[in-house]
């Protein structure tokens, strides 16, 4: 898999999108900051829900239990699935049996994870992404960029072009009101010709054996309430403990997430509709060994807004398909490294260490304290690419010795400021491509010191 | 008797920006501060800390302590290493009452001047519009100064100390505070991304009308100056102990 830097470097090559995608992504973060800004007692919520949830993580089989019992109570079949093969295949049964051939899919960032889509197509199975940022990268036949906003890296300019080629659209067209519509009718088809919808899991709630669906554009009701038959998808860490604890979450999730004070449409399911079914599915999928783990348990305390991806000035600059991993920007970082470290042992690196990330939190994780985590881990691991490995070691001996520090920092104030500039500025100097070197000094500070500073 | 202050100057201060060193010095002397400079310092371990390399930050650690544990504090112009040494040591020294202390003593330079000695303004004049680069180890590790996520009372101490001087506009930017793009290793491993958040704070600095770049860490204006050398931009670049030392 090609490494982060390099991904990023490709993207930013198109200096003209990688600005624009910045800055539409921190347009979101600004709607952010003022919508949270309105509550005095956000830093609060914050505090209440990161305890919620660190409660859920260790608690976590207890609570599936109870959950699984009251969802059940409910009429709801309930389904465990390990792994993302076995989640694929207990979906496909219950498609099977109810000689399902067309399937509407509100946003689920879970079957993404399980790469659900081809699978289903394989077995000859349409599923149609009812989102719309999701169905424009569906078309595209591509994963989503962005976890709350799938298309966000696309230009209206270019969906015009994709809706024009798979649509019939107008050519030229890129009024975003006209766009919407002709996406509108599209899938309003699609809904009526479904015979199953499948949603996400936004919260599943352990006393009651319900759960919320939360969208913005209604499609997760249409697309469930139009057929007989509801397939909910979530990963374990999705559960709360009680129906009070909703209030909390539902006030965090979209503030964080775009800026709004709740969700156009929070939905609740508890338990199917009349002559209906409605099967639950709940992954694992390497859940119960994060939870299992002192350093990364808390990364589960996730929500999936988003928030720290808009702040984050890496993936901002760098697009989400930089990450190669079903969720990037800082949280993706870290659930990728733990999901298989070896291909994504260059995404712990992709952060510059600011830790907006873990302000902007709306459950306080403590996201670039994790990826430090995950850096000290690949190390252990022997994944650390050599030249890395190598010249840290070479400094820490350098720098236990003061006086072959203090010699190797003399020759290079003597020698580079005589060197061609082509010998400085070469292709293997990765600082030197954009950027000047300090000027070297004729004196280091301890050299200033014995000279001029009176011992008192 | 006036404390005695162990001067922590990083690495690549002492190298290669020798004058950020006797800024520090001449402030904290301006002050009455008895300060000492321990020479067999060098580094406080934070790259390879920051690289994952655990292993070889540990002896350097244990170095720091020896050469520091004695002094009533420590203060280094840096919030970064700084943060390094109060936050990121704890793995090396289990129950270690001398860390602990240390860690308990160990000051950025302008919370040393503001938290300890209680300096609330500085005489002098500085007749210069002044852009503060918020660097992120000193904001969200040390929050020496109120960050933009959170909802809490503003404050920044550092940015007041500035405003305090005569002449001197503090200027306005549209990112408060975004990361300049540094980030220690991570400047030469994504370069690309590193560069362009680079610019981007250049820029953001341009449209504010910063005359004279300054900011808490060294290494932020290291990175900031490369780029705008390059590019050529009317910017200077100071580390706030100059602007502080030029006041005096």
């Amino acid at each position: 898999m090609p490494s982060h830097p390099k991904l990023a470097d490709e993207f930013i090559k198109d200096k003209e999108r990688a600005k624009w995608h910045d800055q539409s992504l921190w347009f979101v973060r600004s709607k952010r900051d003022k919508a949270v800004h309105q509550l005095p007692e956000w830093e609060l919520l914050r505090e209440q829900a990161s305890k919620i949830k660190s409660y859920v993580v260790s608690h976590l089989p207890d609570l599936l239990e109870e959950f699984e019992k009251n969802a059940k109570a409910k009429g709801v079949h309930v389904h465990w699935a390990r792994d993302a093969k076995e989640h694929n295949e207990i979906v496909h049964s219950i498609l099977e049996k109810h000689q399902v051939k067309r399937v509407v899919k509100s946003k689920s960032m879970l079957t993404e994870e399980c790469h659900l889509n081809p699978y289903l197509e394989r077995h000859g199975i349409e599923i149609v992404d009812t989102d719309l940022g999701e169905w424009i990268v569906q078309l595209q036949d591509k994963p989503p960029s962005h976890i709350v906003m799938p298309a966000i890296h696309i230009k209206k300019e270019e969906i015009g072009e994709l809706f024009h080629e798979k649509l019939g659209t107008e050519k030229g067209a890129s009024d975003p009101q006209y766009l919407t519509e002709s996406a509108r009718q599209r899938l309003r088809q699609k809904f009526i010709e479904a015979d199953a919808g499948i949603t996400g899991v936004n919260f599943a709630i352990a006393e009651t054996g319900g759960f919320v669906v939360c969208t913005n554009e209604g499609n997760a009701d249409l697309g469930t309430s139009l057929n007989k038959l509801h397939i909910a998808c979530m990963g374990i860490e999705k559960l709360i403990p009680r129906a009070s604890d909703l209030s909390v979450f539902l006030r965090l999730l979209a503030r964080s997430a775009t800026g709004q004070p709740i969700t156009t449409y929070s939905s609740h399911f508890h338990g199917p509709a009349p002559d209906s079914e409605l099967h639950i599915v709940l992954l694992d999928n390497g859940r119960s060994e994060i939870a299992d783990s002192d350093e990364f348990r808390r990364s589960l305390n996730c929500i999936r807004c988003g928030a720290c991806m808009n702040t984050c000035p890496v993936y901002r600059r760098s697009g989400g398909y930089s990450y190669s991993n079903t969720v990037p920007g800082p949280i993706g970082s870290i659930l990728g490294a733990a999901h298989d470290t070896k291909a994504n042992s260059s995404l712990p690196f992709a952060c510059s260490l600011c830790a907006s990330c873990t302000d902007v939190c709306p459950v306080k994780i403590d996201l670039h304290h994790q990826l430090l985590t995950w850096r000290k881990e690949i190390r252990l691991k022997g994944l650390l690419p050599l030249s890395k490995r190598l010249s840290m070691k070479m400094m820490s001996w350098m720098m236990q010795a003061p006086r072959l520090y203090q010699f190797v920092g003399k020759m290079a104030r003597k020698i580079v400021p005589y060197l061609p500039r082509f010998l400085v500025y070469n292709p293997f100097n990765a600082w030197g491509k954009q950027r000047e070197l300090p000027d070297m000094p004729k004196q280091s500070f301890r050299e200033w010191m014995k000279q001029n500073h009176d011992r008192k | 008797m006036a404390p005695q202050v162990g001067l922590f100057i990083p690495c690549y201060v002492d190298q290669l920006y020798p004058q950020v060193g006797i800024a520090s010095l001449k402030i904290l002397e301006h002050f009455g501060i008895d300060v000492e400079y321990p020479e067999s310092q060098t580094c406080c371990g934070q790259p390879m800390a920051n690289t994952g390399c655990t292993n070889e930050v540990a002896p350097l650690a244990k170095r720091f302590l020896e050469i520091f544990k004695s002094y009533d504090a420590v203060v280094c112009p840096s919030g970064s290493c700084v943060s390094m040494v109060k936050h990121h040591y704890d793995e090396y020294f289990s129950e270690n009452k001398e860390y602990d202390e240390l860690k308990a003593k160990t000051y950025e330079l302008c919370d040393y001047l503001t938290t300890v000695l209680e300096i609330k303004t500085l005489a002098g004049r500085f007749p210069h519009k002044v852009g503060l680069h918020q660097s992120c180890h000193g904001l969200r590790e040390l929050r020496l100064a109120s960050s933009s996520e959170l909802v809490k009372e503003p404050f920044g101490p550092a940015r007041e100390l500035l405003e305090s001087i005569e002449g001197l506009e503090v200027t306005q930017l549209q990112r408060a505070d975004e990361c300049c793009g540094f980030g220690g290793t991570f400047a030469v491993a994504e370069e690309a991304v590193s560069c362009m958040m680079g610019e981007d704070r250049v820029h953001d600095h341009e449209q504010a009308g910063t005359e004279v770049l300054t900011a808490l860490d060294m290494s932020c204006l290291m990175h900031l100056d490369g780029i705008i050398r390059r590019q050529k931009k009317p910017i200077r670049v100071m580390h706030i102990s100059e602007i502080f030392a030029e006041c005096l």
